[in-house]
């Protein structure tokens, strides 16, 4: 077992490498850039030079890149060039990531709170109207546009109802004490309750538009296991022994279904990290996706590796986290 | 599977939550927990949206508008700008002569200002802020723009630049030499980047200290705290919720500030802002799409539409096709272009056809000049007695500027009147930073959509940018026949000390440029606007973008 | 952009890639499947006797949702071929009579009048016309990604399917660097880094997303067809290895890869309006493309939203079409869901 981790951490960490230096010559070698971004209309073949002398990039991209991987070693990953400028890609990335862990976590909640009700009434009235009309619903709601769906949204809760806020993740006279960046958890901790109650009512309109994609795997995965396990011997006998229809679907059916649906839920982290990119844009959520759009948008290279290369590291360790469960879970994978 | 084995890391994490409560104190002060814009008496909050996050506190190393929109509103200038015009008039000096060569300026500095940090605003402040921008390192030298684009040069090569010395005569005159005179100089003391300092603050934080790595700046501490004179003073930029919050300097020289605060919430998506303004959580946001100001005006909010200072054109470059040294082929390029159509369809409420390189608000302005009028057909002949013509023509994607706020649009407009007059197009895009710059300035395309908003009032700032260099400009002007006089009677113009005189001299160069020259051909000029809600008064919309938000009052109070 | 909805989980992508590969690599064999009711079929043994396709379709065709896709998807694709012919104006061309009412100022979209039933977009062109030649465009955007991504795949697949052993690990290894960047990510990088954006980076961009799912499912099953009897059979008769290969792995491994296809093509419609949305999408809209059309009505959505309903709606249909298609193609495809 042991082994087994050390070697897929070691291929990680290969991986990781390929993909930086891979990173780093495609950005070189495209147009333009950093120096445009900054410069714009002012630029002249006479600053355009000064900005890139300073910068280095006038030299050999080998030098560039040897350069690069020497400042990383020392943990500098660069500053950034717009989306935070100055502050170190590497900390621009860090500041980010609580806000999109906690949208994140809240999304896959309600994903998990609807999607594994109705994929178990879908799944018990199959080919019903019930049935039909989710399945189609959860199609339509992964092709819904993000932007068109926060746009209702948005003009729904926030504008006609005026219930929720539009976007930010905090209202702004708030003065909320910081510790951990999860907005709920720290007006939980410094007992700010207003602050906590504000901040998880920012969370409700981006955490449901990012919901829609996990709560459709997580309806169908329920929907497909539950059909397999109602189709089991098990089922039957219990059926026939006589048990209440509460025991059979809490001990027998839900329990044995279950098993594919919680290692499916481990693995909706990347693509709520990617959905994460246009929902934070649409409301203005201060997390990595939105930091990811800006730095895509302004060419802030620095901010543009460590992203996506953070998005691809948390992606294999992910994926190794969900192989050891698998062993630990599963004893058929440990004797391998 | 069992709920125990479940519970077990619930409960070790309920434990941690506790344990980490035990000791997370609230750092809150009870005082500052006023919230909206409702509540009156001196202490309600102005929130403006922005698209873009502020980029340093130091507006010395600042280059946009979403920095400056901040800094404006803590910093002053020598130099001020007067309130919905492009005039300048005084701010923290009172008053300011030149000597009969132009060049030793001096300036009377009003008394009784003092720094956000208590420090006293004197002469010798003045002259401990121009030798802190004079005396830049590499990097700075690079970041600091502004210095660059109107100071020629910094220390390092101080023959080259054109700021000589700074004397404090006494406490409130200050004597600020040039090496020549120049038409924008002291105009352009009012930009914002070089607005004033506390010296004290500055030594603190090692303003100077910039160093350049990787393709990035790493600033000073002093750059994320900058301390200024101006109405509002910084409170607190929180990064992790995106909001800059401005609070009322209560010791201003000048009236106080209505609000006692001014937040910036940034909001990148557009369609987000609006939704905010309607859901009335911000009193306004900058730069309303074009398409939405009438929608906006219906639902109660009021558009401010600055008036134009910018100047947007398609730029010729006979770098790579000679047909275009011929004037004839210029000008039919201009005559095949249906501009009023153009304006009207594609344009903002308020947008010109325009007749020269510069916005009718600046001196120097040609009022004389009409536009070229649409003619296809003479452009048709025109291009046939030329033989033809292929003409690479490029636009920018990834990009909106106030000057062109949809470039796909328009040059697909351009683009078929140009065909329509038999001309062949070679359509080129690029993305604005990912080659479209670097494109124009490395002459790629014979034609291109670029545009220029003004820094400060002076005709040196358009017509001077674009063709002041002989070497240096988008338009190949070394392979135009004009391109030597040209430059040099621009020259000539902005070191004429005369206002009258110089004045003429521009207007001269106008109606050559339109007549004789054409190296570019000016197309519209578009005001921007911002919009503002319901109840929101005193804002004065700038053809600068230099509103200050001191006046605003939220709400009738 | 939204990931597939078959697919979203970044790594489950791998889980059931796989396990859809083996259950139709075997399908024609002999699996130790029990014997299973087929739909309206009857009983069909499942041991070799009726092969996969022909159960499945008798399947298939008793089936409302497989029947509600096949429809929409074959509307779909006749708009699409006669687009030019149906379409009553010219999509590219300004009209003179939309160009007279159109003021950026006070009418930037102007409404339906006569000849122009849906009126016009905010460029004075005929809104109808450019939904149905967009259809056409959108059909393209979506075949071509969805082939390039095959072809990839099947290069990449094939290559590791067909030798096993270094080769294999080394295409696998190339194929997890891929699926390591999470796909929105890889597609947005690749369209963000194109140096010069058009239809073809969107497409392009999308295609490579792909590609490394395809490679998967495709050497699932041409692992599982390499141990089947008639290969071993082929290679005991001394059949070259190409002819292996190309004669009879992988023209029995392709099931599930085509069913795939069809589930590509939806998302890849609704990947190049996320693309557009970000403003990485072709910016060149003379000729219309849906999501390109649905991307553009953004800053129009608030005062004009049928700019962005019409466009969404025909996504969502088309979408909606092959995804249920593709599904129920899935769903019969699979030994196991057979019942």
């Amino acid at each position: 077992m042991l082994r087994f981790i050390v070697r897929r951490l070691v291929q990680m960490v290969g991986v990781l490498i390929v993909l930086s230096l891979l990173l780093f010559l495609w950005l070189r070698s495209l147009p333009g850039g950093t120096v445009s971004a900054i410069l714009g209309e002012r630029a002249t073949p006479a600053s355009r030079a000064a900005m890139e002398a300073q910068f280095g990039l006038d030299q050999p991209v080998w030098v560039q890149y040897a350069k690069f991987v020497g400042r990383v070693l020392q943990g500098n990953f660069g500053p950034s060039t717009a989306v935070l400028p100055g502050r170190d890609a590497l900390d621009i990335f860090l500041q980010r990531l609580p806000a999109t862990i906690e949208l994140s976590l809240f999304a896959l909640a309600i994903a998990v709170a609807l999607g594994i009700p109705l994929g178990y009434f879908a799944a018990r009235r199959k080919e019903t109207f019930l049935d039909n009309a989710s399945v189609v619903g959860s199609l339509i709601g992964v092709a819904v546009p993000v932007f068109f769906l926060g746009f209702l949204l948005q003009r729904v809760f926030a504008i006609e109802l005026g219930w929720l806020p539009v976007s930010g993740r905090q209202s702004t006279g708030l003065d909320a004490t910081r510790i951990t960046g999860f907005f709920v958890l720290d007006g939980i901790l410094t007992r700010e309750w207003d602050a906590a109650w504000d901040s998880f009512k920012h969370l409700i309109l981006p955490a449901v538009t990012l919901a829609t994609i996990p709560f459709a795997v997580v309806f169908r995965i329920t929907r497909a296991s539950v059909l397999e396990v109602l189709d089991e011997d098990y089922i039957r006998t219990a059926e026939s022994k006589g048990l209440t229809a509460r025991i059979i679907r809490g001990r027998h059916i839900l329990r044995n279904a279950m098993l594919p649906v919680t290692t499916t839920i481990g693995l909706q982290v990347g693509a709520l990290l990617a959905g994460a990119v246009l929902t934070e844009t649409v409301f203005g959520f201060a997390g990595v996706g939105d930091a990811l759009a800006t730095a895509f948008r302004l060419r802030d290279y620095a901010v543009l590796q460590v992203l996506i290369l953070a998005a691809a590291g948390i992606y294999v360790i992910v994926n190794l986290l969900v192989d050891i469960m698998y062993a630990v879970i599963d004893p058929r994978v440990r004797t391998r | 599977m069992t709920f125990k084995r479940k519970a077990t890391p619930f409960a070790v994490l309920t434990a941690a939550a506790l344990a980490l409560t035990a000791c997370a104190q609230s750092d809150r002060d009870d005082s500052g927990s006023d919230s909206g814009s409702t509540s009156g008496g001196g202490s309600s909050t102005f929130t403006f949206g922005a698209a873009g996050a502020p980029k340093v506190m130091d507006p010395f190393y600042a280059t946009d508008g979403e920095t400056f929109r901040v800094t404006r509103q803590m910093f002053e200038g020598l130099v001020g700008i007067k309130a919905g015009s492009a005039e300048i008039e005084p701010e923290l000096a009172e008053k300011w002569e030149p000597d009969a060569s132009g060049t030793n300026w001096t300036f009377t500095l009003r008394e009784g200002v003092k720094f956000h940090d208590g420090e006293p605003f004197n002469a010798d402040a003045v002259c401990k802020n121009f030798e802190r921008m004079f005396d830049q390192n590499p990097a700075g030298q690079v970041a600091a723009e502004y210095w660059a684009g109107t100071f020629g040069a910094f220390k390092a090569k101080a023959a080259e630049s054109l700021y000589k010395g700074c004397e404090a005569k006494d406490e409130k005159t200050v004597v600020l030499s040039v090496t020549r005179p120049t038409s924008g100089f002291p105009t352009f003391l009012s930009l914002d980047s070089l607005s004033m300092q506390s010296p004290k603050a500055m030594d603190a934080g090692k303003a100077n200290d910039v160093v350049a790595q990787g393709e990035g700046f790493v600033y000073p501490a002093y750059s994320k705290a900058g301390v200024g004179t101006g109405p509002y003073k910084l409170e607190k930029y929180d990064e992790a919720n995106k909001t800059v919050t401005l609070v009322r300097n209560d010791d201003y020289w000048g009236e106080k500030a209505k609000n006692a605060k001014v937040v910036f919430k940034i909001i990148p998506d557009e369609s987000t802002r609006r939704q905010e303004l309607e859901a009335k959580s911000i009193n306004g946001y900058d730069l309303p799409n074009p398409a939405d100001w009438k929608g906006l005006e219906s639902a109660g909010n009021k558009v401010e539409i600055r008036p134009a200072f910018n100047v947007f054109y398609l730029g010729l470059n006979p770098t790579k096709n000679p047909k275009l040294t011929d004037l004839k082929v210029r000008k039919a390029i201009y005559q095949a272009i249906n501009r009023e159509e153009l304006v009207k369809t594609q344009l903002p409420e308020g947008a010109k056809v325009a007749t020269q390189m510069m916005p009718d608000t600046v001196s120097g302005y040609n009022k004389s000049l009409q536009p070229v009028a649409y003619d296809p057909a003479a452009a048709k002949a025109a291009i046939q007695a030329a033989g033809g013509l292929t003409l690479t023509f490029a636009y920018p994607s990834e990009v909106t500027r106030p000057y062109m706020p949809n470039p796909q649009k328009l040059y697909q407009a351009m683009a078929g009147d140009l065909e329509a007059a038999g001309i062949k197009v070679n359509t080129v895009t690029k993305p604005w930073n990912g080659g479209y710059l670097d494109g124009v300035d490395a002459n790629a395309f014979d034609a291109f959509l670029l545009g220029w908003t003004g820094d400060y009032d002076s005709a040196h700032n358009f017509i001077g940018t674009f063709f002041g260099s002989l070497d240096a400009n988008n338009f190949g002007l070394t392979k135009q026949a004009f391109g030597k006089t040209l430059a040099a009677d621009l020259a000539k113009a902005d070191s004429t000390v005369d206002e009258a005189e110089r004045t003429a001299m521009y207007e001269k160069i106008n109606q050559q440029i339109q007549e004789e020259y054409l190296p570019a051909l000016a197309i519209s000029h578009s005001p921007p606007a911002l919009v503002v809600g319901e109840g929101v008064e005193g804002v004065v919309a700038s053809p600068l973008t230099a509103e200050e938000f001191s006046g605003v009052t939220v709400g009738g109070k | 952009m939204n990931p597939s909805p078959m697919d979203p989980r970044p790594s489950a992508k791998k889980d059931r890639i796989d396990s859809l590969a083996e259950t139709s690599g075997r399908g024609g064999t002999a699996t130790a499947v029990k014997d299973v009711h087929v739909g309206a079929a009857g009983k069909v043994k499942d041991t070799g006797g009726v092969s996969l396709i022909a159960s499945a379709w008798a399947r298939l065709r008793r089936n409302p949702v497989f029947l509600l896709g096949l429809a929409i998807t074959v509307v779909f694709v006749l708009l699409a071929l006669f687009a030019p012919l149906l379409a009553p104006n010219d999509p590219t061309k300004r009209m003179p009579e939309l160009l007279e009412d159109l003021s950026r100022s006070t009418n930037p979209v102007p409404g339906p009048e006569a000849g122009f039933p849906l009126g016009s977009d905010d460029f004075g062109r005929d809104l109808l016309s450019r939904l149905i030649v967009g259809a056409r465009q959108t059909l393209i955007v979506g075949v071509f990604a969805t082939l390039f991504g095959l072809a990839g795949g099947i290069i990449l697949g094939t290559l590791a399917g067909a030798f096993g052993g270094w080769v294999d690990s080394l295409v696998m290894r190339i194929v997890d660097v891929m699926l390591s960047v999470p796909s929105l990510l890889l597609a947005v990088s690749i369209a963000a880094l194109a140096p010069r954006p058009s239809q073809w980076t969107v497409i392009i961009a999308i295609a490579v997303v792909q590609v490394p799912i395809f490679a998967r499912l495709l050497r699932g099953s041409m692992l599982a067809q390499r141990a089947s009897d008639h290969v071993l059979a082929a290679r005991a008769l001394g059949v070259k290895q190409s002819s292996i290969v190309f004669r009879h792995m992988l023209p029995n491994s392709l099931g599930p890869v085509i069913v795939q296809s069809t589930l590509v093509l939806a998302t890849s419609i609704i990947d190049a309006a996320a693309l557009s949305f970000l403003g990485l999408g072709n910016p060149d809209d003379r000729q219309p493309e849906w999501g390109q059309m649905l991307g553009a009505s953004q800053q129009w959505i608030r005062d004009y939203p049928h700019l962005a309903f019409y466009p969404a709606a025909c996504i969502i249909v088309v979408a909606l079409g092959f995804t249920l298609m593709g599904e129920s193609l899935r769903e019969a495809l699979d030994p196991k869901s057979r019942r």
